[in-house]
Formats: C-alpha cells, structure tokens, sequence
C-alpha cells in the first residue's frame, strides 16, 4: 500500500517536472548545434516581444528527437531544414515540391509556414593548403586519394543522405571515416588529424579554419532550405503566436546567418544577445536582450541540479529502503531484487536517458526517472548487506528478549544497518551529481547546461562554469553525508576515523 | 519447571539433541555441563525458544512450549546468550531497558529497576551510559545479565556467561553470580564446559555426550559414581594445583 503511494507519487512528480508548464508556456526547440539555438532564440524573442509567456528548450538533440517532440506537442515551434525533412524524416529518395511537403507535415498537425531565407547546404571541407598540395577541388577528386582521413559529424555519418549516400554517389574508397561530435572535428582537422569533414554552408568555421569547399560537381547533396515550423494547434491555443513568429519568414538571408554564426562562435556572445542584435537591426523592433549575468546563470543551474540530484535521490530512498529490507527478509525473493535493480544499473546513462524520453517527454522528467532508477541499486544493496550482515548473536538477543518483528526492525536491525544504509545513499547522491549532468542532453537543465555549450561552443571557460560546481557539489554532497553519520549513527557503532 | 521428553533436534541431517529427557527443577540452579558440541547450547536455545525440535515435547510450567506459548512464555525467561549480545549502538542503559521502553513502562519505575540491578550485580553507575565497546568484558557481563532480569523473569536462561573472560575476572564474577542466584531464589539454567564452575553454582549437573544426557546429579555423585567411563574421564580431565610439576604433595 505505501509502496503504491510512492510510486503514484514518483510518478506525479515526473509528470510535473516535466509536463506542467505545457499548457501555458508556448515552448520553442532547437536542435543542438549553434545555429538552431540562435534560431530558437530568435523565435523566442519574437513570441515574448508579443508578450506571450515562452520558454526555448535549447539543444535538444538530433533532427528525430526535435522533430518527434514538435509532433508529439512537447514543443510548439522550430526550425527545420527541407531537405532534412525530405531525407531524414520522411525517408524519401529524391526531393519533393514544397506543396507536397506541405500535405505531408499538415497530415502530422504540422505547419510548415515558410522559408526564412537563407539555406544551410552540405558541403565537404578540407584544410585550404592541404587541399592545394594535393590538388583538390572537387568531390570526385577525392577518388584519387584513398588515405584520406575523414572525420564526420554523427549525424552525417548515419543517415541516408549523408555519408553513405555521398560515398555510393562518388564510388568514394577512402577507409579511415569515421563519427565525431562535430566540433571536435573541426578541432581535429587543425590539429591535422584529419582531412576532410562535412560542413554547413553557413558556418562561421569555413573561413576561421581557413577551409577549401570542395564542389558538389554531381550535385548529389539536396537543397537544406531553412523553414519554420509549428504546430497546427498553436494559433487555436495562443492567438498572435503565429503572427509573431511568421515575422520573421524571408528575413534572414545567408549573410545574416552567417554572421550570427560568427558572433557566437567566434566572438563568444550568447546567441539570445545575437538574436536580439538581430532583430533590432532587421526588424527595427525595439528587442532588449535578457541578459542573465554569470552568477544568475549559475544560481539556475544550481537550483535545477539541486532539484534533479534531491527528488530523484528522495524518491529512491523512500523506494530502495524498504525495497532492501524485504530483500533481506526473504532472500529468493532478495536475489530477484538485486537482479532487476542490478540490471537498471548496467543500462548505459544516456540510453536510459533516451528511454525514458518517449515515457515522460523532454525537460526533468525523464532526467529524474533515469537518475532515480541508478540510485535504486547502490542504495538496495547496501540496505540488503546491511541488514543482512547484522551478526546472529544479536538478533537472537532480540527475539530472546521478547521484541516484536516492527520493534525489532526500529530499534535493533536498522539502527545497526544504519551506516551501511548511509554510505549507499552517500555513493548514490555523488554518482547523481555526475549523472544530472547528462539531464541537459533531454532539456532538464542544470551544470550539464552550461558544459554542453562550452563543447559546442569550444568555450573552455563556459565549460568550466558547469564543470567546476559539479565537482564541488559532489565533494560538499560527500562532505554533508559524513556530517550526518556522525550526527545520525550512535557513538558505539560509528567507524573510528575521528 | 522444564520438562523435555525425547527431544530430537538435527542440523544438516546430524543430530545435536538425539532423545533427551529431562527435568529441571524450580528455584534450583541446574548446570548443563559437557564437551564441545555436546548439544548443551542447543538445549538452552530450544527452552526459550530459539529453535524447535524435530520430534519430542518441551512443556514450561506445565504447558507444551509451542509456537503460541512462545511469545508469552518469553516475559517470563530471561536469556543471556554467549557473549553477551549486547547490542553495540545502545548504551549500557539502553541494552538493559530497550524491552521495558517498548512495553511502556514509566520512566520512574525503569530508572528504579536499573538501580536495584546495578546494586546486585556491583555494576558502577557511571558505566550505564557507556557503549559496550567502552566497557571491559566483566561488564558487559553484568550489562547482559541485568538486561535478562530487567522484567524479574522466573527463570533465567545463561548460555557460557563466563567464557570469554580472563581468570582473576572469572573468579570474581562466579561470587557475584551465585550471590545473586541465592539473594533472586529463582530457576537458572547455566550452560559451561567447567566442570568446577558448574559445581561451584549449581545444585544438579547434566553431563551430556552427543546429544544424549549421560549422568544428572551433584559434583559428589559424578565424582564418586559415575555412570560410565567417560563420566569417569570427564571428571578427572579437572586440572589442580596438585599437577602442576614441583608442587608439593
């Protein structure tokens, strides 16, 4: 019965974290790469200009889980590019006219509203002087040269049109190729451990690396126009939403983007300033950027990590308590137990992660479901050793002494078991700390935030700035932990560290 | 007060108890006596409870000891365990009063008790708020044997109270015990492998062997009468003085 209570709990709150706020925030994706970020800032910005209540739930992940949301209403609006939407979303072969992309999106209550101007192509990019040593121009030069080192973002290197179309098109033999996160690809081909990588057109990269654009000479890469999108429901639900965001269709040309591009990438300024740079320029509207500041950027990093590490470390010993002293009770019952939350363990983070995104949507949900399913085992097991390893003698005692099972549990089996409980939940609280991180990759917030920008953004000091509080949270979570033993575990049985 | 009728008690299919039939007496104090692995802890363990036999029947105070009477038939023993089984995260004073807190008693009547206890047993006062990791084996000797006569029990139950301890403690601990068995006139029943111990504190011995009683009665019947050879032999197996080489005759 109390299990059941909990659970109902758990669940109302990972319904909440995560769900809550869609009914009156009007909630903006992007995928994570710079541009799509500074392109959801834009709309952003333009949504509250018109003074609707927004919120940009920033670089979620790749084209399926950005578009799956949109489709899936956990967010309202994006920009997509058509030839992503042609290839990887609907799988076609060659490209379709806009009307029939259109009839497909409408059919997914998808609103494609229309270009905002510039597009985005793949190309290939190769270091200038090298390219001029070997003499290459084009793609098919590349056939000449089949030692080449080829480093591709990961989502190049997977779907259909990208590497593996590119390579049957040109009958490429090159055999070293292989998936990176895109930045360090770019970082790779400085350092020359690398030749050759995929590109978008209007990256701030091509003339900071000094980067030769090798020609689609058979003009296999499709045409990635920018488009904006949205829910058909959106103007039934937020009137003056859509007019708001369709301002900005037809007003960002491929020098525009390129140059916001730029700024962020190169000059360091946060892509709401850039977008709201933008706006005033293009627009002529009166946008004031919301500046947070560090320090306020630090405090809601900290409170959201504190709100993921807290709830999901709660729920899991209000669960992974009881849960190990049943499995202590009846040890064939125990070794199922310990087998299930083993197994939860095992999953790799960031699997879990993506699991838990089609169950609880973006944002906290599924960051705290998957955090609480790897704080489950440290703490079952320690429980179950504890009470488990309470040495015979004493628990006859007990019952010799006439004590009831309830009082016996009280006063006698956890008592005694209570630092080994303790130092499961100590070492669950600091693998939370690490693991909360990996929430911003599902929009859950927190220090993982700020550290997955700065790799984006290939900002050290950005990265620093989630990095170095969760390495002290974890440090002051351990330090707390040895606190409360002291205050929490009699003096008889406390470990002579003092 | 006990009486054990062909009691069978196996672990792992070898027999610790195999068909004991006994009496033990009240208001007397009975030393169950005998080699390692006799089946004398076993016994004890099976009066309050702690295990069932296979077969035969124990009766306390003239009822069948069953799963029933269990729980009420613990108010009335009070059992020391080898090595005391203390329990380590309470005090002195929280080990001997954890039953009584949990029954309700009035903090008055609780902290009277513990008074008359330590007076009995010659347990300093500033020792009942010590953890047993702080106090010397003699004790928690006492802190055990308070905690088993902090409800005035009609019987107690002592499993090798003294075994651990060194000598010059031992002696001084023995006085204490059989002070306190005269001053309470209660049933005991003492389990020791000392033959002099069992007969400095007990009116009737039990010799046991495998599993089966051998011979019941006083030191001076075991000495001058014994049933069979091993009687014989476990009696002289007693070292005195006397041996000790050089000694005078």
């Amino acid at each position: 019965m109390r299990f059941a209570a909990v659970l109902a709990l758990l669940a109302m709150m990972a319904w909440a974290a995560g769900c809550a706020p869609r009914e009156r925030e009007i909630i903006v994706g992007s995928k994570s790469f710079t541009e799509s970020v500074i392109l959801g800032e834009v709309l952003r910005t333009l949504l509250e200009q018109a003074g609707l209540p927004t919120r940009h739930q920033r670089a979620l992940g790749g084209t399926r889980l950005v578009y799956n949301a949109l489709a899936s209403g956990e967010i309202d609006a994006y920009v997509e590019y058509t030839g992503t939407l042609t290839h990887e979303i609907f799988a076609a072969d060659s490209p379709e006219p806009p009307a029939a992309l259109r009839e497909r999106l409408a059919s997914a209550g998808i609103v494609l509203a229309g270009p905002l101007g510039f597009e985005n192509n793949y190309a290939l990019g190769m270091p200038e002087p090298r390219a001029a040593r070997l003499g290459i121009e084009r793609i098919s030069d590349l056939q000449a040269h089949p030692d080449l080192v080829l480093r591709f973002g990961n989502e190049f290197m997977e779907r259909s049109d990208g590497w593996p179309g590119l390579r049957d098109a040109y009958g490429l033999p090159q055999q070293d190729v292989r998936g990176v996160e895109h930045d360090i690809a770019y970082r790779a081909l400085e350092a020359g451990d690398a030749d050759l990588t995929d590109l978008y057109t209007t990256d701030a990269e091509i003339a900071y690396y000094g980067l030769r654009t090798l020609v689609d000479d058979r003009g296999y890469f499709p045409r990635y126009r920018a488009v904006l999108l949205y829910r058909a429901d959106l103007a039934g639900r937020a009137p003056g939403a859509v007019a708001a965001l369709e301002r900005i269709l037809g007003r960002i040309g491929e020098r525009e983007m390129t140059g916001m591009n730029a700024a962020v990438k190169l000059d360091g300024q946060a892509e709401g300033e850039v977008a709201a740079a933008f706006l005033r320029d293009a627009l002529d509207a009166p946008v004031v950027a919301r500046d947070e500041g560090r320090l306020d950027r630090l405090l809601r990093h900290t409170r959201e990590h504190l709100l993921l590490v807290g709830l999901s470390l709660l729920a899991a010993i209000l669960i992974a308590v009881p849960l190990g002293i049943v499995a202590a009770r009846q040890p064939r019952l125990g070794q199922v137990v310990l087998g299930i939350v083993g197994i939860g363990q095992t999953i790799p983070a960031l699997a879990l992660l993506v699991f838990m995104v089609p169950l609880f949507g973006i944002g906290a949900g599924p960051a705290l479901v998957a955090l609480f399913v790897y704080s489950l085992l440290p703490i079952v097991r320690n429980t179950h050793a504890g009470v488990t390893g309470i040495p015979m003698p004493l628990i006859d005692s007990a019952v010799a002494l006439g004590l009831p099972p309830g009082a016996r549990l009280r006063h006698v089996e956890l008592p005694l078991a209570l630092p080994t409980i303790l130092a499961g939940i100590k070492t669950a609280a600091v693998i939370n700390v690490g693991g909360a991180t990996l929430g911003a990759l599902v929009g859950a917030g927190g220090y993982g935030q700020p550290i997955l920008a700065g790799i984006r953004l290939d900002d050290t000091g950005l990265i620093l700035e989630g990095a170095i509080p969760a390495a002290l949270l974890a440090i002051g979570v351990q330090w707390l932990f040895e606190r409360a033993e002291r205050a929490v575990v009699p003096r008889g049985i406390r470990t002579r560290t003092d | 007060m006990f009486r054990l009728d062909q009691i069978v008690k196996a672990y792992d299919g070898i027999r610790a108890l195999d068909g004991v039939t006994l009496d033990i007496a009240p208001g007397r104090t009975t030393a169950l006596i005998g080699p390692s692995g006799c089946g004398k802890s076993t016994l004890l363990r099976l009066m309050v409870g702690l295990v069932a036999p296979e077969s035969g029947t124990i009766e306390f105070d003239g009822r069948p000891l069953d799963a029933g009477a269990i729980p009420g038939a613990r108010h009335r023993l009070g059992y020391v365990i080898q090595e005391g089984g203390l329990f380590p995260h309470l005090t002195a004073r929280g080990n001997i009063t954890l039953m009584a807190r949990h029954l309700g008693w009035p903090t008055a009547r609780i902290s009277a008790r513990v008074g008359e206890l330590a007076t009995l047993t010659h347990f300093p006062a500033d020792g009942l708020d010590r953890y047993p990791g702080e106090l010397s084996g003699g004790q928690n000797q006492r802190v055990s044997l308070m905690r088993a006569l902090m409800h005035d029990p009609e019987v107690l139950l002592l499993d090798e109270p003294l075994g651990a301890l060194d000598p010059m403690i031992r002696f001084e601990l023995q006085e204490d015990l059989r002070r306190v068995f005269e001053t309470l006139g209660k049933t005991v029943v003492l389990v020791t492998h000392d033959l002099a111990e069992a007969g400095f504190l007990g009116h009737t011995l039990v010799l046991m062997r495998d599993g089966r009683v051998v011979q019941q009665g006083s030191v001076d019947e075991l000495m001058t009468s014994p049933a069979d050879a091993f009687v014989d032999r476990f009696v002289r197996a007693q070292r005195s003085l006397h041996d000790a080489p050089g000694a005078r005759p």
